[in-house]
């Protein structure tokens, strides 16, 4: 408790421990509030009315997938900048070059995966 | 013999330690509270709004004007029946909207109202947000897959796909912003002087950050994981009840988080506008100044709804993958570039 940098993270648990409070409170009130009747067609899965003919979990196209993975890449490569964006005056050109090989490599990448049509949805 | 203990209490070390708890905790109440009252109001501004554009009244039976709609709601949506479908799996079922909310509520810990009130001034506010936002992305998959629905299904894998496309440039924004604050602390953003001449150089920037918090909020015209006419109600088809309230409250709140997060980095947060600091001006209290640019801000993703049509997926990953990206990415190193070789890059806080 007596470290400064964790005191000032100890509003941000409480801000958590009581949003997530209310949330539950919220979910409880409710579901004790109103009347729960169930029965097998309220709960079945809405598909326009028919009976669910397979099981909704299916294969999905590809591309999810490599926008998750191209995802990953440029949001470590936005996390590899904010140091860098805070402390340019002290890095200075030297700095400024380092990141401009670094994000030229990515581009190169970048290209790469244009070409190859990995951004095109039809 | 109480004297003694009132003694021993008062000049104890956990004397301080409640005494700051219970601040804390009065101040992230009031936080809350004022936050929630601002999306339930959101909901009847927007439909307002969306009346004002069509000709029409909007609401305006339940109590003047309409005013008491979004209780009316809530109430609604508090005495219905929480429908959990035989197939979801029933814990992370009810888990997704609930950490959709949380998630939306506690970026607001460190978001600086005026000089000084902020819940916590962490050093590093803007990584924080950036990070809670990330998180949100789990929310929408969670309920997709646990609905164990086509609908949700794809809804949530929609969603998701979408939300981490624009992210990247909502990133690269947040990048070109810190290079001329050099801080991490959403204060020391914003008060942060900046020449005219950068903001000539920031302004694309805000159009990319603005167009990509729709996309990220999943607002018209991006709200293709609700595209009524595909996906009937794309990841919350099969919530009902609280449940679906928790996702449409905070949805609202991740609006005005991106509003707040536009005020913050872009139109000066608490201070007058466009740095404007003259007597009649400055007598407004800052937190005005503040709600007053949120709500503006709100504002135009009301007017984008009413007036944009939506988009198709293909368009909507081609803008955010083969224009904002790039473009961002260029644009933080014209931007770094800029301030290099003028000399002006602010010194590290």
């Amino acid at each position: 408790m007596q470290n400064p940098l964790l005191v000032d993270y100890v509003p941000i648990l409480i801000f958590l421990v009581v949003a997530a409070a209310i949330t539950i409170v919220m979910i409880a009130g409710s579901y004790l509030l109103a009347q729960q009747k169930p029965d097998s067609e309220k709960v079945s899965a809405y598909e326009c009315g028919f009976e669910a003919f397979t099981d909704a979990r299916t294969k999905f196209d590809v591309r999810f997938y490599l926008v998750a993975i191209l995802f990953i890449i440029f949001d470590l490569e936005v996390a590899f900048l904010f140091p860098w964006a805070v402390s340019l005056k002290d890095i200075g050109l030297f700095g400024f070059l380092s990141m401009a090989g670094f994000l030229g490599v990515l581009t190169v990448g970048f290209v790469y995966e244009w070409k190859k049509g990995a951004l095109d949805w039809e | 013999m109480a004297n003694i203990w009132f003694d021993l209490w008062h000049n104890s070390f956990w004397h301080g330690i409640a005494g700051r708890g219970i601040t804390i905790l009065a101040e992230v109440l009031i936080v809350i509270v004022v936050l929630l009252i601002f999306v339930a109001y959101a909901t009847y501004f927007e439909r307002k709004v969306l009346a004002l554009a069509q000709l029409r009244m909007g609401p305006n039976v339940v109590g003047p004007f309409g005013l008491l709609q979004p209780f009316a709601d809530g109430l609604k949506l508090m005495v219905k029946e929480t429908i959990i479908p035989a197939g979801a799996n029933r814990v992370l079922f009810l888990m997704a909207p609930m950490l959709t909310f949380t998630l939306a509520l506690v970026g607001w810990a460190v978001v600086p109202f005026d000089d000084g009130w902020v819940v916590a001034n962490i050093n590093v506010g803007i990584l924080y947000l950036f990070a809670i936002s990330s998180l949100g992305v789990y929310g929408i998959i969670v309920a997709g897959w646990a609905s164990n629905s086509k609908y949700s299904f794809l809804g949530g894998l929609r969603s998701a796909a979408q939300m981490v496309s624009y992210e990247v440039s909502i990133g690269f924004v947040i990048v070109s912003v810190l290079l001329t604050v050099g801080s991490l602390n959403l204060s020391n953003i914003v008060l942060a002087h900046q020449p005219f001449w950068m903001w000539l150089l920031m302004s694309p920037m805000l159009v990319v950050f603005f167009i990509s918090g729709l996309a990220e909020t999943n607002r018209p015209p991006f709200d293709l994981p609700e595209g009524e006419s595909e996906l009937v109600g794309g990841f919350n088809t099969e919530y009902s009840a609280m449940t679906f309230a928790l996702f449409m409250l905070g949805e609202y709140a991740n609006m005005f988080m991106i509003s707040a997060l536009t005020t913050m980095l872009f139109l000066g947060g608490w201070l007058p506008p466009f740095g404007i600091m003259v007597a009649p001006l400055t007598w407004i209290p800052g937190i005005l100044w503040f709600i007053g640019k949120i709500c503006a801000v709100m504002f135009l993703f009301l007017w984008v709804r009413a007036t944009l049509p939506r988009f198709r997926y293909d368009q909507l990953m081609r803008l955010g993958w083969k224009i904002f990206l790039p473009f961002s990415l260029l644009w933080v190193m014209v931007i770094a570039g800029v301030l290099l070789a003028t000399g002006t890059l602010p010194n590290p806080q």
